[in-house]
């Protein structure tokens, strides 16, 4: 009951939100809450610290700007192609990784993501240090303009919408069960019956694949694909808005996501411009140290212990 | 008479090799630290890089401000940067005993972003040259390709390091404590012990490792505060490839995959950046435990 009227305030407030602040702002925050979202559900459901998500970011977005630039595609059909191959990618990535467990796959997924990342530096089609600009944004099923920013805002939120409510789905389907029990208790599970691997892979690939979506997404708005999207820089600040926010919690993700776009946003103005890859290393410190189970962790925490 | 092999002139194809070489001796010592860092804390210590970085600015700052030239910096740039690492532990590190690895890796993570985020605010991002001592300038014609002392010299330097490792961790009382504790501390510590002594050590030690790469570093490379930051990606590759369970399959593989990389450069320049990284892929298929790992 409670979720629901949370849920309902927040609808309210993303469809009015861009009354009040600037929508270009508004998109950026709702494709890495997305993005933070779908590596939430590796990590904080799957217990796998994926150190490569970038690759299917930035993939997805180099391909989704290719589509869409080069090809001519219609928005929607080139954000499907750039998802799609980032689910592929995903996969390919996955089947490698998933053969060691724990610090082992983390290396793995950054070790072939820095390998994707050297793909595009190279490869003639994604522009080298230029990047692909001025991906054209099209329309929204033939007839919305979305070079409007706030026809574009409203695209992008039916999109998060949608992949959000997929992601609460999949978390609290019997396969997001299994998910979570392969987490606390690998040997368990298998011996429970389930094909331990199936499951992770499975999970990899959704949150290669909704990443990728973020990706394209992204692309989408600002009309830009670039080396930024794919470098490992990108895997770490997703970890980081997943951790801060909270592991394993629906919300936490955009919370956090919400915290580093608007911190990055803040100082970026600032004098502290040079400093913001310090700013977050320290609040990575910060939150390993202090508070592991992140904002809405511990406000859930401290909520369970007054009530 | 120069005879080309395969096509390429000897020059090209020993001068890559050489190069291989010395990258290769880089992956050795700094996947070793990491393998000793591994074993007692059980953290794979992505500050590592960071922390070779920060071996290059020592030997840069020692020589500029103190006038302590190259030999000395081998000595005392190690030190230096391993007992930042003995501080970090002490205050950071430590507070992780208990908690799921990945914490480690994160918290890690976090500080290499400190570092490197300081050293490019306060020296810019393009790199500061260091020469290399006068002693080893030069360089002797070996007839089939032209050998620069201090190329030469990196290569034994660190096979010295990994030498001296393997005697510390092999022949000596202390390394027997050291292994006993990656097996059981709890054990150990039982048996009167000081194991979080032992682990601070470990990681100084393992830092040491980076800083005296980092030196060894400095004349080749420029001294840039991302010197380390791509380098700890593909020494990570090298560490699922050889697995961190023993010295000599550290240093093999890391020098084997020095070498790999130097000779695609002559064969197939596009792919030299990426063929660690298809060596690692090709391995986890084959055989995930990693080359000389034991249990998969």
């Amino acid at each position: 009951m409670n979720s629901k009227i949370g849920y309902l305030i927040a609808i309210a407030l993303l469809l009015t939100a861009p009354l009040v602040i600037y929508p270009v702002f508004l998109m950026k925050l709702l494709c890495f809450a997305l993005f933070a979202s779908a590596f939430n559900l590796i990590l904080g459901y799957g217990g796998l610290l994926s150190f490569g998500h970038a690759a299917f970011f930035g993939g997805a977005a180099y391909v989704t700007g290719h589509a869409l630039k080069v090809w001519g595609l219609p928005t929607e059909l080139g954000i499907l192609t750039g998802t799609a191959a980032a689910g592929i990618l995903g996969l390919l990535i996955g089947m490698i990784a998933i053969r060691r467990q724990g610090i082992y796959f983390a290396m793995i997924t950054l070790a072939m993501a820095q390998m994707v990342y050297f793909l595009f530096i190279s490869a003639p089609f994604t522009g080298g240090e230029n990047g692909l600009q001025g991906v054209p944004r099209g329309t929204a099923l033939g007839i919305v303009d979305l070079q409007n920013d706030m026809n574009m805002y409203y695209f992008v939120l039916v999109i998060f919408g949608l992949a959000y409510f997929l992601i609460s789905r999949t978390v609290n389907s019997p396969f997001g069960q299994v998910l979570s029990a392969i987490r606390d208790n690998e040997a368990r599970a298998t011996s429970l019956g389930y094909d331990v691997d199936k499951y992770k892979l499975l999970a990899f690939v959704l949150s290669s694949t909704l990443a990728g979506l973020a990706g394209s997404t992204k692309t989408v708005v600002f009309q830009l694909a670039s080396l930024t999207d794919a470098h490992w820089h990108m895997s770490g600040e997703v970890v980081l808005m997943t951790l801060l926010g909270g592991l394993g919690t629906i919300v936490g993700p955009s919370v956090g996501a919400g915290i580093i776009i608007a911190l990055q946003n803040y100082l970026a103005s600032g004098p502290l411009a040079a400093w913001v890859p310090v700013v977050l290393g320290l609040i990575f410190v910060a939150c390993v140290l202090a508070f592991r189970r992140g904002v809405v962790g511990e406000l859930r925490e401290f909520l369970k212990k007054s009530f | 008479m120069l005879t080309d092999l395969l096509g390429f002139p000897p020059q090209v194809l020993f001068g890559q090799l050489l190069l291989g070489l010395i990258n290769g001796a880089f992956y050795a010592v700094l996947s070793l630290g990491l393998a000793v860092i591994f074993g007692l804390l059980n953290i794979v210590n992505f500050a590592h890089g960071a922390l070779y970085m920060l071996g290059a600015f020592a030997t840069l700052g020692l020589t500029k401000w103190l006038g302590i030239g190259y030999w000395g910096a081998l000595i005392f740039a190690p030190i230096i940067v391993g007992i930042f690492g003995i501080v970090l532990e002490r205050l950071l590190l430590r507070r992780l005993a208990g908690v799921d690895h990945l914490y480690g890796l994160l918290l890690t993570f976090g500080l290499a972003l400190v570092i490197e985020g300081t050293f490019v605010k306060l020296f810019g991002s393009s790199g500061m040259p260091y020469s290399a001592p006068a002693e080893l300038s030069g360089g002797v014609n070996l007839g089939f390709m032209f050998l620069p002392w201090y190329r030469g010299w990196v290569v034994v330097a660190a096979l010295i390091a990994c030498g001296a490792t393997w005697f510390l961790f092999e022949k000596t009382k202390i390394g027997a404590y050291l292994r006993a504790g990656t097996e059981n501390p709890r054990l150990l510590q039982a048996f009167g012990v000081n194991v979080p002594l032992l682990t601070t050590l470990a990681y100084g030690y393992g830092v040491a490792l980076a800083a005296f790469a980092g030196v060894l570093a400095a004349p080749i490379t420029q001294v840039n505060p991302l010197m380390g930051s791509n380098l700890i990606i593909v020494v990570f590759a090298v560490v699922v490839i050889g697995g961190m369970g023993s010295i000599m399959g550290a240093v093999v593989t890391g020098l084997a995959m020095g070498v790999i990389e130097g000779l695609t450069k002559v064969f197939w320049p596009e792919a030299s950046s990426t063929v660690i990284f298809v060596v690692m892929a090709i391995v986890l298929v084959l055989r995930p435990a990693g080359l000389f790992g034991k249990t998969a």
